[in-house]
């Protein structure tokens, strides 16, 4: 079989499983649903593997399948293209897709009411985020790209408000939809630009002109210009300063949408996006540098506010805003297939540890915060030791995914040509900062005393197969998933390196950057250490402060904490400029503008052509009517003394008939 | 075959039908209507089998005499441009009249007779090739349109309709002067009257006579768009007209402004259509009808007046794209003028769904509807987003498009028109959080129905050919390509008038 030319279908059978759900959703029962939708994604993810499979035998390494013309204009098919980078991310998207989809079966097995509560409907829309997420990664140009980038902005709108009669629902999903639409503004004008200058929105016509472009270092010209407009696009979809205000109120939605969608997926697209497009980023260093810049402020800022939040989704939710941080700055010093290498280890172990805060809320009938928690690890063990196998690796524990990735990163920071120290620097504070709060996360939720009411200790329970699985097989894919990209100080061989060779082919343009001159064995060791020693103080602070005091005597942050606690107060300030100045502000003056001034100029026109008229008419009345009726009134006064003989009466006129024939008879009579 | 003649008075047998049942005989005429309005549509599906997407000018020609001794011609044709938009006139006629079935129970025979009336207006409009046949046209699209507001309509129908009127009245009155220029220039310089287009086309004027004719032409067609600052018509005549006005008016009736800037406009008066000045100036009036429609839609309490300003934010883009004066400008332009007519006229029709049911269209007074009307919630969350312009729906060719147009012909109008996208979702999301979303906060939505049969044979149309657009647009580019390609390089100077003149095509 063929997988290659069949790669039109794998985002087909989720759309297919979507459409089925639209139309005959209310009508079929819980596990024919929980059997039909996580099937598609399985199926898909089976053909992924064939494609995948099938791909690393071809010489080229890339594979294109084209349906049909879309926008002729800018020779943009409805075309899908499988090349290394994005088999990575069908392989992710499929495969964790599809194990967020077992886990929400179970997750989503207790909505109630009517039509089963909108098992049907969160199935459907599930389906259909991986639908569009699939379109955006097989996309064969920058149009169809968009297409996938606004369709998963509508699922993770339509999913982010499932629950819709919550108003904060509503408003997040709300939230989430317009702020991303301002970073697709700006990816807008970025593929403009890039038309502009390549007359093609292919990525091989467009990377085909580029690469007889020079490298934009004489200040920023149109390529740095294209290249900060798609990066502004690539901030709302990942979240990144100054667009990720919408992350965090995204976990209104479910706990597996939020694996899925705010983890794991969509919100890696700007990095994936990036990575497309790295060969215009390239010729644009000064871009480059605000990448890297823009990563490494969101990185830290970002672990900053997960240090102090309570809500256990929302430390999650802060903390993949900082990683996504991480994945921009590799992808800003150059060093892209770290970027992907990252997006595809943090996407298991986010995953998990969502997917675990999804059960450890199950099990605490809802409960999303972590001062009413605690005391969880014995009564719920696999959700634990899954959760921590997690912690310890996006802390970065050597041996799991996350040492490997963010390691690789830092050391890309400092090593690159275009990388930095400062970069660096913010990076590993970032890490201890990641250390500390997922550890305080672990202890307040697992350890200590429990803290929750006694109705809902007495249901504390450990979830259903259906959950513990997915998280199990993830919890492997964390511990696993790195060693295909171990740094070449420490082993090298073609499996230990295979990931960055598997990219390889996508990141050549001809520029090859010259990292390895610069490869400083004894530096790296020493930096690698570095790293472990952070991320070991991190683990250790949060065990001091959060396991071994009592919560009267941990220390209170001082006055840094209510600036954390509120998130820096930019929520409050974009209400203030944005959607309170701006929008309702601009909205209400130019909604009284349009009815004071401009339709007060057509009403004014009517009143003055009425004023007008009124005075026309009493001019008429009395000047012009007043002569007409004057030269009648003379006309009658002149024709008084005729009148008499006027008089209407046929008699009357007769006898003068008869009388004048008497009188001209008489006449010729008489002559 | 006189097809286009044929498609142009289907409508006026039905305005004859209607006439002829006895008044008392509410349920015939409604039937009668349906089925001729229904009539209207299949005959203009012809077209779709005939039309030559390959043929660089008119089609389907028909030429007579009228008035020989004024050089008034009846002379009607189509290119790819008036093609689409009798296909959306036809079908949104047709939709008109289905969704008229229970929310109109007054005067029921009038009401239909002047459905007709205009329907066959409007289809003149698009179809006339001759500037005195046109304007006939264009002033017969007034009347009906006034009654139907002015009998039919809400509480402030009077004054809605008189100043719809009016106002439209007074464009073109200024549109004849320009139309009589042009004759008597002919005259000068030809020896002949004649009003035909095509002839028309091959003066040279003065630009200093071009201007004054366009500025003339241009508050005709401005106002008719509208364009800001002559929309204020729009939300009254919107708000008050019946559900199928509304919905004609939106989808139709607007798109004649839009159609005369590209029909006449642009290739009778080229150099004024290029000179920096003017375009600067329509470019920039477009712009703010977008973003000013946008921001003042965003914060009306009415559900309707909403969807009306809303209008103006689109039918900005429309003529942004015409004004760009390039290839997908223009292309982008008519598929949005379309788009428009199916989001839109959605959106209108999804208000007329909730009017008929609670007969108020405060915003507030709903709330959680989504609970109580699950269909009518997903059907209003299609229309706003093909509205939004989301990507496989048709909103998004025509916007993006135009947007490509527009940042070719400027970065700065590409940059101000892109914030449009993020307004136009804005006001629709919110709309819809308000009137769907949340718990159902008042007590008479309760029980309310959910969509009938009859209303999903009204969306369902609409639906499909949102999707088609979105999915597969390229036969709508191919169709454009031949005229779009025209009139620009008849703008840029690059044809001469004659080679574009009428050849006829045998059928």
């Amino acid at each position: 079989m063929n997988f290659l030319e069949l790669i039109w279908l794998i985002p087909l059978i989720p759309l297919l499983g979507a459409v089925l759900m639209a139309l005959f959703g209310a009508r079929l029962s819980k596990p024919l649903i929980g059997l039909l939708c996580p099937g598609a994604v399985g199926l898909s993810f089976v053909l992924s593997l064939g494609a995948v499979v099938q791909l690393a035998g071809l010489p080229e390494r890339h594979h294109e399948v084209r349906l049909f013309e879309w926008l002729p204009w800018a020779k943009a098919d409805f075309g899908f293209w499988l090349d290394p980078l994005s088999s990575v991310m069908i392989l992710v998207v499929t495969g964790i897709g599809f194990l967020i989809h077992v886990y929400a079966t179970g997750y989503m097995a207790h909505e109630h009411g009517p039509r089963h509560g909108g098992f049907y409907r969160f199935f459907g829309y599930l389906n259909l985020f991986v639908f569009f997420m699939l379109v955006l990664v097989l996309a064969n140009n920058y149009a169809l790209l968009f297409v996938g980038w606004e369709g998963v902005g509508l699922c993770s709108y339509l999913l982010i408000g499932f629950y819709y009669h919550k108003k904060s629902a509503g408003d997040a999903g709300k939230k989430a939809f317009i702020v991303n639409r301002i970073g697709d503004a700006g990816f807008i004008l970025g593929m403009f630009l890039l038309f502009q200058v390549c007359g093609s929105l292919r990525f091989t016509d467009v990377n085909e002109a580029l690469a007889h472009q020079a490298v934009e270092t004489a200040g920023f010209g149109i390529l740095s210009a294209a290249a900060l407009l798609l990066f502004t696009g690539a901030t709302g979809k990942s979240a990144q300063v100054p667009l990720f205000v919408w992350l965090p109120d995204a976990m209104e939605g479910p706990t597996p949408v939020s694996a899925l969608i705010h983890a794991a997926t969509m919100v890696t697209a700007g990095v994936y996006m990036l990575a497309r497009a790295s060969a215009l980023f390239r010729l644009t260093p000064e871009t480059s540098a605000i990448v890297a810049g823009v990563g490494a402020f969101t990185a830290i800022l970002a672990a900053s506010i997960g240090l102090v939040q309570n809500d256990i989704k929302r430390v999650l939710a802060y903390s993949t805003v900082s990683q996504l941080g991480f994945m921009f700055m590799a992808a800003g010093v150059g060093a892209y297939w770290v970027a992907v290498f990252h997006l595809y280890t943090h996407a298991f172990f986010k995953a998990l540890l969502f997917l675990g805060a999804g059960s450890v809320i199950h099990a605490v009938s809802g409960e999303q915060d972590m001062r009413r928690m605690g005391g969880l690890k014995d009564k719920i063990p696999v959700t634990f030791r899954t959760m921590l196998i997690g912690s310890l690796a996006i802390a970065g524990i050597p041996g799991l995914a996350g040492f490997f990735s963010k390691d690789e990163i830092l050391w890309q920071a400092w090593s690159s040509p275009i990388g930095s120290k400062l970069v660096w620097a913010v990076g590993i504070i970032t890490a201890l900062m990641t250390a500390f709060y997922m550890f305080r996360l672990m202890f307040m939720t697992f350890y200590g005393e429990p803290r929750m009411d006694e109705h809902v200790r007495r249901h504390i329970h450990e979830s259903p197969p259906a959950m513990t699985i997915p998280l199990m097989v993830l919890a492997a894919g964390s511990i696993v998933a790195g060693w295909t990209g171990v740094p070449k100080a420490l082993l090298s061989g073609g499996f230990f390196q295979g990931f960055e060779h598997w990219l390889a082919p996508v990141f050549e343009h001809g520029h090859e950057a010259a990292a390895e001159a610069h490869h400083n064995v004894a530096t790296e060791y020493l930096l690698m250490a570095l790293s472990v020693m952070v991320a070991l103080t991190g683990i250790y602070i949060a065990r001091r402060i959060y396991l071994q005091r009592k919560e009267s005597e941990r220390p209170t942050g001082g006055a840094i904490y209510p600036v954390l606690l509120n998130k820096w107060y930019v929520d409050e300030l974009y209400d203030f400029l944005f959607v309170n100045g701006l929008s309702k502000g601009g909205g209400t003056l130019m909604s009284r503008f349009d009815q004071r001034i401009v339709d007060g100029g057509v009403n004014g026109a009517g009143w003055m052509t009425r004023t007008f008229s009124r005075v026309t008419m009493f001019w008429d009345q009395w000047v012009v009517d007043g002569l007409v009726n004057l030269s009648a009134y003379v006309v009658k006064s002149l024709s008084y003394p005729v009148r008499f003989v006027q008089s209407g009466f046929l008699h009357s006129y007769a006898l003068m008939f008869v009388f004048g024939l008497l009188v001209i008879i008489g006449y010729y009579w008489t002559r | 075959m006189p097809i286009l003649s044929i498609i142009l008075f289907t409508p006026l047998l039905g305005f004859l039908g209607v006439l002829l049942i006895p008044g008392s005989k509410k349920r015939v005429i409604k039937i009668w209507a349906n089925l001729a309005a229904f009539a209207g549509f299949l005959v203009s599906l012809r077209l779709t089998e005939w039309f030559d997407k390959s043929h660089p000018g008119f089609q389907f020609v028909e030429r007579a005499s009228w008035i020989p001794s004024l050089g008034v011609q009846y002379l009607l044709g189509i290119d790819g441009i008036s093609f689409l938009l009798i296909m959306l006139t036809t079908l949104i006629g047709f939709i008109a009249v289905l969704c008229s079935w229970s929310a109109i129970d007054e005067r029921v025979k009038e009401y239909y007779a002047m459905l007709f009336l205009l329907q066959c207006g409007m289809l003149g409009v698009f179809m006339a090739l001759d500037f005195f046949l046109f304007y006939l046209f264009w002033e017969v699209v007034l009347v009906p349109m006034y009654f139907l507001i002015g009998i039919w309509g809400g509480p402030r129908k009077l004054y809605a309709a008189l100043k719809f009127f009016l106002y439209t009245m007074a464009g073109s009155v200024l549109m004849l002067l320009g139309i009589f220029t042009l004759y008597f220039q002919y005259f000068h310089q030809f020896g002949r009257y004649t009003f035909e287009i095509s002839e028309l086309m091959r003066l040279t004027l003065p630009l200093g006579i071009e201007r004054w004719v366009f500025w003339a032409f241009f508050i005709g067609f401005a106002i008719k768009v509208p364009m800001f600052p002559f929309h204020t018509w729009l939300p009254d005549a919107h708000t008050e007209a019946p559900t199928a006005g509304s919905v004609i008016l939106a989808a139709v009736l607007l798109k004649m402004g839009t159609y005369g800037f590209i029909r006449f406009s642009l290739p009778l008066l080229p150099q004024a259509s290029i000179d920096h000045t003017i375009v600067t100036i329509l470019a920039v009036l477009s712009l703010i009808g977008i973003l000013y429609g946008a921001l003042v839609s965003l914060m009306q309490q009415d559900w309707k007046k909403l969807v009306a300003y809303s209008s103006v934010s689109h039918l900005g883009f429309c003529t942004l794209g015409i004004f760009s004066l390039n290839h997908a400008g223009l292309a982008g332009s008519v598929i949005q003028q379309v788009n428009h007519g199916i989001s839109t006229g959605m959106l209108f029709l999804i208000v007329g769904v909730i009017y008929e049911r609670r007969h108020t269209r405060e915003i507030s007074e709903y709330g959680g509807l989504a609970h109580i009307m699950p269909q009518f919630a997903f059907v209003f969350a299609f229309a706003m987003l093909s509205s939004a312009g989301l990507p496989l729906l048709n909103g998004f060719v025509g916007e993006f498009t135009i947007l490509q147009g527009a940042f070719a012909a400027s970065k700065v109008w590409g940059a101000f028109a892109v914030l449009g996208i993020i307004f136009g979702a804005a006001y629709l999301l919110w709309l819809y959080q308000r009137t769907m979303l949340g718990e159902v906060t008042n007590e008479k939505n309760r029980g309310l129905r959910d969509l009938t049969p009859r209303e999903w044979a009204v969306f369902l149309p609409l639906m499909a050919w949102a999707v088609w657009i979105g999915v597969y647009p390229k036969p709508y580019f191919d169709i454009l390509d031949k005229p779009v390609t025209q009139i620009v390089e008849r703008v840029h100077g690059k044809t001469q008038p004659v080679e574009a003149s009428l050849t006829e095509v045998a059928r």
